[in-house]
């Protein structure tokens, strides 16, 4: 599936990132493709440690300069090549086309200022406007995540608030910001389950109705199933599989996404206890020539040294020699 | 001991935390009083500070002359409550300068880092390699004996200090949550640093602040003392303990009571400093 139509918000095009380190090149991210239409709810699934948090840097441009290279790759935000833009042009597109909700909602707020002032500055900063009207968008974006009692919120400090809630200012003030694409990077990891639900639905809501594209991280299989039309599966770097989240779920091409849907503690029984990967990561210094999962996989053969082709099936593709677009889990 | 509320904010808790500690509030008084009699320095004291009166030299402490009178006969307890103006003050305006610079500068070498983080540093280290005290006086010595000209010397020795610390604060706060979300959602760096490093990092700088205040007023007497500081007829501590230095086997108060009074408003900076220390900074306890 090409993302050159009209609608893409994010084009990620063979990405190659290299964090260099005293004892040779740490290869994060090796030939990433993925993209984003706008509106839609795009998984991004992977251990830790897949590059699933490095790609959303090289998006936002985060990643401290000089710590890191490019090898190859482009990456386009709204037709515009991201790695092309200098500093001034960077703090317009952030928050403005992509803004992003981070993993630890516990220290993202400023201890020190009130939430309404929080909430005020941020949307000040993209659309000029007097302090009453920025108090009322705030009041607005406040409820629209469902707080209750908007006023007494923006009067408090961060730590008045619990985890939970936090999340939601973070919601709400990533999305006054308007922006075209929101990345989230495991939004809901920090928080307890039955909240993690809550939260997650506010999201899509919000997304919906405002027609924000997302990209959400995660590790969490479950998660994706129940929020986002596409996914891609990061390994090592690489996207091992992207296409439709229901046949990824249902029909898993990919062995390692398979093992992944296998580890879920749903498929785990009295007699069976939940399944794991064994092994680890290979060596992101000196990576395999061949297929990266090569070293943890179960249907390994001879092939499998080299480097497998896309194996395609409608829309969805999977790097793998054995790709097993009908079977089921 | 009342309880603390809940309703009330940070605030209350840090006066709550004052009034557990009565060496904070013994120095916080001795803040208070030093305060009141630099403000009103000219309704309390007794006579003209600068009024000489030759038939009166000398004298030792009455109820005429609290404190007695100095060699052309002025009055010394009008001029020790008129040189707390001096002396007091340059200490404000010591550890303003020296902090107000040194948490701007700290700031802006943390966050930018790179290479204006290296220049910015080595120069701070340079400063620091020089003992402080011959440094201050090199300096004050090359601007010229006066009071504002030692203020300036003490001052540009003590901001490598606070540098030291705000860039050590603004390190550590780089890597929290919110400095990244500030990023993400398109703040420059400038305002990051006031937004968000600034206010975050105040508190060891308050506490620093209100601890070298005791010391600038010391620095600033000394300076004095040596002929560095404030010159003649100047109501300063230093000056007058230096002078009085002169009379110290026969008339002992002229010497004694301005030393007294650095004595007093350093140790209140100083406790009260200390006291604040463990309330906003608890991590610094006990160093």
């Amino acid at each position: 599936m090409s993302g050159n139509g009209a609608g893409t918000i994010l084009q990620v095009e063979d990405l190659h990132v290299d964090f260099p380190s005293f004892n040779g090149d740490v290869r994060a991210l090796n030939g990433v493709n993925l993209h984003v239409n706008a509106g839609e709810i795009v998984g991004l699934v992977g251990e830790s440690g897949s590059g699933k948090s490095v790609t959303a840097m090289m998006v936002m441009r985060l990643a401290e300069t000089g710590s890191y290279a490019i090898p190859a790759g482009r990456i386009s935000l709204l037709g515009k090549p991201v790695f092309d833009l200098d500093e001034a042009e960077l703090e317009r597109m952030r928050g403005r086309d992509v803004a992003m909700i981070f993993q630890e909602p516990m220290n993202a707020l400023n201890p020190t200022k009130r939430i309404g002032h929080q909430i005020r500055e941020v949307i000040r900063k993209h659309n000029p406007m007097d302090k009453a009207a920025a108090t009322a968008t705030a009041r607005e974006m406040l409820k629209a995540v469902r707080l209750a009692d908007p006023d007494s919120i923006m009067r408090r400090f961060p730590f008045e608030l619990s985890g939970g809630m936090r999340q939601r200012v973070l919601i709400a003030i990533t999305f006054s910001c308007r922006p075209k694409l929101i990345i989230a990077d495991e939004p809901t990891t920090a928080l307890d389950v039955t909240v993690q639900h809550q939260v997650l639905t506010l999201l899509k809501d919000m997304a919906h109705r405002t027609g924000t594209a997302v990209l959400l991280i995660t590790h969490d299989l479950a998660v994706v199933s129940q929020l986002c039309g596409r996914t891609y599966v990061m390994y090592a770097g690489e996207v091992v599989e992207s296409g439709p989240t229901s046949d990824i779920i249902s029909r898993p091409a990919h062995p390692y996404t398979r093992a992944l849907l296998q580890a879920l503690p749903e498929y785990a029984t009295r007699k069976q206890p939940i399944a794991f990967i064994g092994g680890t990561l290979p060596d992101l210094r000196h990576r395999p020539t061949g297929c990266v999962f090569a070293t943890r996989c179960t249907l390994r053969e001879g092939r499998c040294d080299e480097r497998p082709p896309a194996a395609r099936s409608g829309s969805r593709e999977a790097f793998c020699w054995k790709p097993g677009f009908a079977d089921a889990p | 001991m009342k309880a603390l509320s809940a309703k009330r904010g940070p605030n209350s808790y840090v006066w709550w935390r004052i009034r557990q500690s009565p060496l904070t509030v013994a120095g916080l008084v001795i803040i208070v009083i030093v305060l009141t009699i630099m403000i009103f320095a000219p309704v309390l004291a007794t006579h003209d500070p600068y009024a000489i009166n030759l038939r009166a030299r000398l004298l030792p402490p009455s109820t005429d002359h609290f404190f007695g009178t100095d060699e052309v006969g002025r009055d010394l307890f009008s001029r020790v409550l008129y040189g707390a103006r001096q002396s007091v003050g340059v200490g404000f305006f010591i550890v303003l300068i020296a902090g107000g610079i040194g948490s701007l500068v700290g700031a802006t070498s943390g966050a930018l880092g790179g290479w204006v983080d290296t220049a910015i540093m080595r120069v701070m280290d340079v400063v620091l390699s020089v003992p402080s005290l011959v440094l201050t006086m090199a300096l004050a010595a090359a601007l010229g004996p006066s009071l504002f000209n030692a203020m300036l010397a003490i001052a540009i020795v003590r901001i490598p200090f606070y540098v030291r610390l705000m860039r050590g604060q603004t390190l550590s706060l780089r890597e929290t949550g919110y400095v990244q979300a500030a990023y993400v959602y398109g703040s420059s760096r400038w305002h990051v640093i006031r937004w968000h490093l600034l206010p975050n990092s105040m508190s060891p700088i308050i506490v620093q602040a209100t601890l070298d205040l005791g010391g600038a007023i010391l620095m600033a007497s000394a300076l004095s003392f040596i002929g560095l500081g404030a010159q003649q007829p100047t109501a300063e501590w230093g000056a007058m303990v230096a002078t009085g230095r002169n009379y110290i086997l026969d008339q002992w108060w002229y010497s004694a009571f301005p030393g007294f009074a650095i004595l007093v408003a350093a140790t209140g900076f100083n406790l009260f400093g200390d006291g604040l220390r463990d309330i906003l900074d608890p991590k610094q306890r006990g160093k």
